[in-house]
């Protein structure tokens, strides 16, 4: 089953199914659960943290608001890509150990919104340990498509600690 | 209509701690010798309020607890009982318990009894106790508690008329609370007026209709019946007059109904004998009240001078929205300078007024975050009475300054520090009253407690004029622990500041007050923690003093805007010392890998934040930059830096919200531009520098 937790935790409109909007990265889907996207930014300039691990690009001002930036090409070791005025940071706001938080995720390109019947959804295989393999939460079909599902509360507390 | 008396108990809490501070201020002023009707009734208030709101509420243990009190207390404002210092003292324990209870309470947690009954054992033993009076009040005195009151003969009572106005019970006054309380008084007799209840169509359910005739039999005083309707106060007409006719006494309001003479005379007649007595037991009450009552007035129009209670997170909320006005402003201004015309010159100019009611709001509304310090420094006329007690020393406290206001942030820290610093002053600066003597002092030791504004920072000094540092002790106990070189003779300064190392002590022996050890890196370690700075001074033999730097505000800071790459970096300005050229001459290195830069006889490291930071320079050369010494935990090292921009008020954003705390950074801005700006925190840096100076290789030395 995919999980109906998270920071907007409200009821889904479709027993049995889940609006996931995906993005592209480095040819491939990803999908993350449309309620814990709170808004889609053009990219802009981050300001650098010293000592951070690489795949964090540093803080940008949301409103008022210091908010991290994750690299999730860098984060799946995957070749850098070059920011541009296409790229896009997806913010997402998820509940974590210390309450909600708001993290920013650059990728290649937002494509759509889908609505996936859980009955296509499958775990991820054993694979081995990846970059990617302890943020993917599984995997669903949609649209003769294949969509990774990314678990958002793990990528954020993975910037975290 | 049963209402939830739940939603009221955090304010029923907060109000009481708070009324326990300002009556254990007025018992210390008390204790002092200063026997003043007010004080008196101050504590008496207090007391009173607890009792009636815990009985409101349900606390019954509470409720008892004051009302043992309130008995006590009542015959020292009656005059009935002299003020003592042993009174003083129990009554002092009690604020203790009552504090514990109320926590306990306010916990859900079981109230320790044993403390409890201790303290109603203590109590009660007084109140058996022959009271020390005016031998014309003698006769009259030992009667007065409430079980005695049922069967003394010479009083017969009180009539009392009460009726409720409309608005009574929306007000939250319960009259049945009142009948009860009275009921507890002495002997009660009640005769209910229903002839105002409406049909049943027309009632109210909010609107009280009733009114009652009642008759209170027994010895009790005028004051303590009025104060069963103190809270009802102009909400309702209300007549108490005695039973007995007795001349002396002016009713106090002039509504009393014709029946309640014709049932006073007849009462009156009943109980004829006692007549005399009671006479003259209600003037001296009639005449007392009046008095309390004005004195209560006039406190309460003075007092709260129409404050009102806000959430902390209001006025935070309020303080980034503000925030957020500052950022937006000044991305305006930046636009607007690149415009050109008439018009643009117009808007610049309404940029600039727009900049200056900014600030203005700004600083009102931190304003409203700010307290006067003097809510820490309460707690230390109580704290310094019981220590010097138990240290067999004398100590007097002076408190100047107390008015000086802090962020509520810096407030709450700042707490801690201070009771470990005027305990030690305590503990180890002031001697006992024998070896003051012998050194020809007076026997009483002080403690200056002073807080005062200095250049944009508020100052808190701790002073006491004990036997001041034992320098030469700290230097052996220093030597003995390897802190300092066997041959090494550091400066006084130094030596001072060896008492802020974690663990050092030098009492001969534990207390259990201070002197193990733990403690003045602890509070060095808080105040820097908030921004401050601790420095000590110390006379031998004349005391010492400890004083605390402190930033006004943890919202915003003054900041140094420096560049390193394309890098912008907030330096606070409070860890400036001065900014240099380099020179080539004072330039050293150690190993061709450690720099220093000589200035004024003193090697400061330097620290390359391009390499601490691991981005891009554009200058590496020393002699193109600029050096930035700074200072933190009294260690000083110089900043390399590109070059310096502006200084700044900037509003400090929390990295941790959203991400996590990192060394070396005390938090983010945000620019004009829209970009965010670190704030670096020094201390921070400087151990951050340690880590990273024995990482570094060699190779890179070659410059």
């Amino acid at each position: 089953m995919i999980p109906q937790t998270g920071a907007t935790g409200a009821p889904i409109d479709r027993a049995g199914s889940q609006q996931v909007l995906t993005f592209k990265l480095a040819g491939e889907e990803y999908g993350v659960g449309i309620l814990k996207v709170q808004e889609i930014r053009g990219w802009s300039a981050v300001t650098a943290i010293p000592h951070a691990p690489a795949w964090i690009l540093g803080v940008i001002d949301l409103r008022g608001v210091v908010v991290p930036v994750i690299d999730l090409r860098r984060r799946f070791e995957l070749e850098p890509a070059q920011f541009g005025p296409a790229t896009v940071v997806i913010v997402i706001r998820v509940a974590g150990a210390g309450g909600e938080r708001t993290i920013g995720l650059v990728v290649d390109a937002v494509s759509e919104v889908y609505d996936i019947d859980d009955s296509t959804f499958r775990a991820l295989p054993e694979i081995g340990s990846t970059a990617a393999s302890e943020v993917v939460h599984g995997l669903a079909h949609a649209d003769g498509k294949t969509i990774i599902l990314l678990d958002a509360e793990r990528l954020a507390a993975g910037a975290i600690h | 209509m049963s209402l939830d008396l739940t939603q009221f108990h955090d304010t029923f809490f907060e109000e009481s701690f708070e009324a326990l501070e300002s009556m254990e201020a007025a018992l210390l002023a008390l204790s002092t010798g200063a026997a003043d009707a007010e004080l008196i009734n101050t504590i008496f208030r207090v007391a009173h309020s607890i009792k009636g709101g815990s009985a409101t509420f349900g606390f019954s243990e509470v409720a008892a607890c004051t009302h043992t009190l309130e008995t006590l207390l009542d015959q020292l404002r009656s005059g009935r009982r002299q003020v003592q210092p042993g009174i003083v003292d129990v009554l002092l324990r009690s604020v203790d318990v009552l504090r514990a209870m109320l926590n306990a309470t306010r916990l859900k947690q079981p109230i320790d009894t044993e403390l409890t009954a201790a303290l109603q054992a203590e109590l009660q033993a007084i109140l058996q106790s022959p009271a020390e009076v005016g031998a014309t009040a003698a006769p009259v005195a030992p009667a007065v508690t409430t079980t005695a009151s049922a069967d003394a003969q010479q009083t017969p009572g009180w009539r009392i008329r009460l009726v409720p106005g409309p608005q009574m019970l929306r007000h939250g006054n319960d009259p049945l609370r009142m009948l009860r309380e009275l009921a507890s008084l002495g002997a009660l007799q009640t005769r209910v007026d229903a002839g105002k209840v409406p049909t049943l169509a027309d009632l109210d359910p909010e609107h009280c209709c009733l009114s009652w005739t009642l008759e209170l039999r027994g010895a009790i005083e005028r004051a303590a019946v009025e104060q069963v309707f103190e809270w009802a106060e102009g909400e309702c007409e209300l007549a108490i007059d005695p039973l007995s006719p007795a001349p002396a006494v002016a009713t106090a309001t002039a509504s009393a109904a014709s029946t309640a003479t014709a049932a006073a005379t007849a009462t009156a007649t009943a109980t004829a004998t006692a007549a005399p007595s009671m006479a003259a037991d209600g003037s001296s009450a009639a005449t007392g009240v009046p008095a309390a009552s004005r004195a209560e007035g006039a406190r309460a129009g003075s007092g709260d001078g129409g404050s009102i209670r806000v959430g902390i997170e209001k006025i935070d909320e309020l303080l980034n929205a503000v925030g957020e006005l500052v950022i937006t402003q000044s991305v305006l201004s930046q636009l607007a300078a690149v415009l050109e015309g008439r018009q643009a010159e117009e808007l610049r100019n309404a940029l600039v007024q727009l900049e200056r009611h900014m600030r203005s709001l700004q600083e009102s509304v931190m304003r409203v975050r700010m307290l006067p310090i003097s809510s820490v420094f309460n707690r230390f006329p109580r704290m310094i009475r019981d220590l010097g007690q138990r240290l067999g020393k004398k100590v007097e406290l002076r408190m100047s300054g107390d008015h000086t206001e802090l962020d509520k942030t810096v407030l709450e820290k700042i707490g801690d520090p201070l009771v470990h610093l005027v305990r030690n002053a305590i503990d180890h600066g002031i001697e006992t009253p024998e070896r003051r003597r012998a050194a020809g002092k007076s026997e009483h030791g002080t403690i200056e407690l002073n807080a005062y504004h200095k250049g944009g920072n508020v100052i808190v000094e701790v002073t006491d004029d004990g036997g001041g540092l034992n320098r030469d002790r700290i230097l052996a106990k220093a030597r003995e622990r390897g802190l300092v070189a066997a041959d090494e003779e550091p400066t006084e300064e130094k030596i001072l500041n060896l008492i802020f190392a974690p663990g050092f002590s030098t009492a001969e022996q534990l207390s259990d007050v201070s002197g193990r050890g733990v403690g003045m890196d602890v509070v060095r370690r808080n105040i820097n923690e908030i921004g401050g700075h601790v420095q000590i001074h110390s006379n031998a033999g004349h005391g010492s003093t400890v004083r605390i730097r402190l930033p006004l505000t943890l919202a915003i800071l003054d900041g140094q805007l420096a560049r390193v790459g394309s890098e912008i970096y907030i330096v606070p300005i409070v860890s400036i010392v001065e900014t240099i050229q380099i020179k080539r001459e004072q330039l050293n290195t150690v190993a061709q890998q450690a720099e220093l830069y000589r200035l004024r006889e003193e090697y400061l490291p330097i620290i390359r934040l391009h390499e601490l930071f691991d981005i891009p320079a554009e200058r590496t050369e020393l002699l193109d930059g600029l050096l930035m010494i700074v200072e933190a935990d009294g260690k000083r090292v110089g900043l390399f830096v590109d070059e310096l921009l502006s200084q700044q008020q900037v509003v400090i954003k929390s990295l941790e919200t959203n991400f996590r705390q990192i060394t070396a950074l005390a938090g983010a801005t945000m620019l004009g531009d829209g970009r965010v700006a670190l704030i670096l925190d020094i201390p921070g840096i400087i151990v951050r520098f340690k880590d990273h100076e024995r990482r570094r290789k060699p190779a890179q030395e070659a410059a």
